[in-house]
């Protein structure tokens, strides 16, 4: 298990005050100048070498995709932008709302830190409309940063300017795609872009950007201080460091809680959620990583390690480490087609094959749900998941595809079962 | 996605401008952006309008920040029906959302529903009669690990019961504000009965 000392969110549960004075005793905004006072490579450079793989879904090396971002000698008169993603909206995932309302200041710091090794003008950060207090709260952490001189015009004294600006969303869950969020931090529908040109060269406003998670933004200050290889001290090769983990479901005690990457799955679980109800063997299925990555049955929980390339393995994913746990009282096929309906609902809309197929597959889902449908609609269903996988400007069209081609890979007999009993000549 | 549509003409105020508190408020938050980028402002000033028109956006407020903004009406008119946090018809004075998506809903969202849909009388997308509360329907609001929960306007209630759930709204009828966050015995996201990590951290908030 972690120990205390080595995790990063101190005040993860909000015991002490979130504002300057009691950050600043967490070791928050510590000599920041003598950060800043190194060459932006070299923080790009440490960067990399902690192996940071992005902590909003897609697990991106951080510090690669800040190397993407012009430094000095190739600016051409565009200003460049950090694009924070605030926008938490995969269901099982609260992560960022904790750090931002009792650890902003970790959040403000690493827009500095961040913003100043990829030559950024500002950080803009997109918070999801519906975290309005937490919003205020950074609001309020990004005032009292400017009031004490550590960001706006010559942050922390070093002769740096950069500002910090909150943006709230207004309840699209396609925002949190990093495309969308751009067209809608333009005053636009959040409809995603093509890719290329890729924001790091035609971002917001059509200048540089990078767009980067909550978390990936506020563990930079920490793994700065205590070097790249603490971070690397934690977790297996290519999978380092600590995360936050949102455990809900059928546990006895959700929570979230930091842990050491590469934790296994059920030592994460009976440690810190008190254990699935009714015991592990009372286990069914778990969705390792938010509502777009497919479940696991049992037999892979009981041994799965949580990280980016052991859940991969598994034909699953890391995603956001939203850990959703389902026991045996769960009707699985009605948890993913809830799912199902969810990605309709959030559907922008653009492109054909999630338009309609996110539709489509929801209600071929419910009629799974109460088999009301003949056994080779099961095939039909999955054909048309990668009809829509893979075919849409961005990943919800993906997001919507694989918890149904989890479902379908790891509980066939169980949808089956369902046909068979309603109509035995449909099952046929 | 899911067709919105503004309110129909018969329910439409004739016309709509910010208060001029407001109206400083408004042109603070188009400084926050780039020079002639002022349309990134167009969400915050339709939630400010919507704030400041009993929590519903008519379309004479989109007009008005359209011609704020110099933005074209069309273009705002999208973005209030693109996304579902703008009202674009009346609600009541408490806007009970019931987050159903799975992870509330394997905590027992169904039941929070239920108890919410008995104590008002009314369903999802229904406003009772006194005008007092409206009920809906939401998307996963990013509290799982203390589902099941309700937002009611600005603030979360979490790790519900269905019993809670009726106490919540009993307060809120009788004009009082009850305490947000959880519902049972825990802070915020730490496992109930005690946190297994951050042992040392002294509470003072």
């Amino acid at each position: 298990m972690l120990r205390d000392e080595d995790r990063i969110f101190t005040n993860l549960y909000g015991f002490e005050h979130w504002g300057l004075d009691a950050a600043r005793k967490r070791g928050d905004w510590d000599n920041t100048k003598a950060i800043l006072d190194q060459a932006p490579t070299a923080i790009i450079d440490e960067m990399k070498a902690s192996g940071l793989r992005g902590r909003g879904g897609a697990g991106f090396p951080t510090g690669v995709k800040w190397s993407f971002m012009p430094q000095d000698d190739k600016k051409d008169g565009r200003p460049s932008y950090l694009v924070v993603n605030a926008d938490e909206g995969e269901p099982g995932t609260c992560k960022d709302r904790d750090m931002m309302r009792h650890d902003p200041h970790k959040l403000v710091e690493g827009c500095l830190i961040a913003g100043y090794a990829m030559r950024a003008e500002a950080a803009y950060i997109y918070i999801r409309g519906e975290f309005h207090h937490e919003a205020n709260i950074l609001e309020a952490a990004i005032a009292e940063a400017y009031e004490a001189g550590l960001i706006g015009k010559n942050a922390c004294g070093s002769g740096y300017d950069f500002d910090v600006i909150v943006h709230r969303g207004a309840g699209a869950y396609i925002c949190g795609e990093e495309m969308a969020l751009i067209e809608s931090l333009e005053g636009k529908k959040g409809q995603p872009r093509l890719k290329p040109p890729f924001p790091a060269g035609m971002g917001v406003w059509g200048c540089p950007t990078t767009v980067n998670n909550v978390e990936s933004i506020a563990v930079v200050p920490t793994i700065l201080r205590r070097g790249a290889s603490w971070f690397t001290s934690f977790g297996r090769e290519n999978n380092h460091g600590t995360k936050v983990f949102c455990i809900s479901g059928h546990v006895n005690k959700p929570c979230n809680v930091e842990e050491s990457m590469s934790i296994p799955l059920r030592e994460l679980i009976e440690t810190h959620a008190g254990g699935v109800r009714g015991g592990w063997d009372n286990l069914l299925a778990i969705i390792p990583g938010g509502a777009s990555v497919p479940l696991l049955p049992k037999s892979i929980c009981d041994t799965v390690l949580m990280d980016f390339d052991a859940l991969r393995e598994q034909k699953s994913g890391l995603g956001t480490a939203a850990v959703i746990v389902m026991d045996k009282s769960a009707d699985v096929v009605k948890a993913i087609a809830r799912l199902s309906q969810f990605y309709k609902h959030e559907s922008c809309g653009q492109c054909t094959p999630c338009r309609e197929g996110t539709g489509w597959m929801w209600r071929v889902m419910e009629r799974l749900v109460t088999g009301e449908a003949r056994a080779e609609e099961i095939d039909m269903l999955l054909e048309v998941t990668y009809q829509v996988e893979g075919h849409t400007i961005c990943a919800l069209g993906d997001a919507a595809a694989w918890p149904i081609q989890g479902l379908i890979r790891h509980f066939r007999p169980e949808l089956e079962r369902r046909i068979l009993e309603r109509s035995p000549a449909a099952a046929a | 996605m899911s067709a919105r549509t503004p309110a129909p003409k018969e329910l439409q105020p004739a016309s709509f401008a910010f208060t001029s508190k407001n109206l400083d408020t408004a042109k603070a938050i188009i400084a926050r952006y780039p020079p002639r980028r002022e349309a990134s402002a167009v969400m915050p000033l339709l939630d400010l309008a919507q704030r400041q028109h009993d929590g519903w956006l008519p379309r004479a407020a989109m007009d008005h920040v359209a011609e704020l903004l110099q933005m074209a009406p069309i273009r705002v008119y999208e973005v209030a029906t693109f996304y579902t946090m703008y009202n674009l018809a009346p609600v009541g004075r408490h806007h009970i959302q019931v987050c159903t998506t799975t992870p509330c809903w394997l905590r027992g969202s169904t039941d929070i529903a239920a108890a919410c849909m008995q104590r008002l009388g009314i369903g999802f997308g229904e406003t009772t009669a006194d005008g007092q509360f409206t009920l809906s329907e939401v998307e996963c609001l990013g509290a799982c690990v203390n589902a099941p929960m309700i937002q009611v306007n600005d603030d979360y209630y979490e790790d519900l019961t269905p019993e809670s759930t009726t106490a919540v709204l009993d307060a809120l009828a009788k004009g009082e504000q009850p305490k947000t966050g959880p519902q049972n015995s825990r802070n915020t996201s730490e496992p109930e009965g005690g946190r297994t990590t951050l042992l040392d951290a002294k509470e003072d908030a």
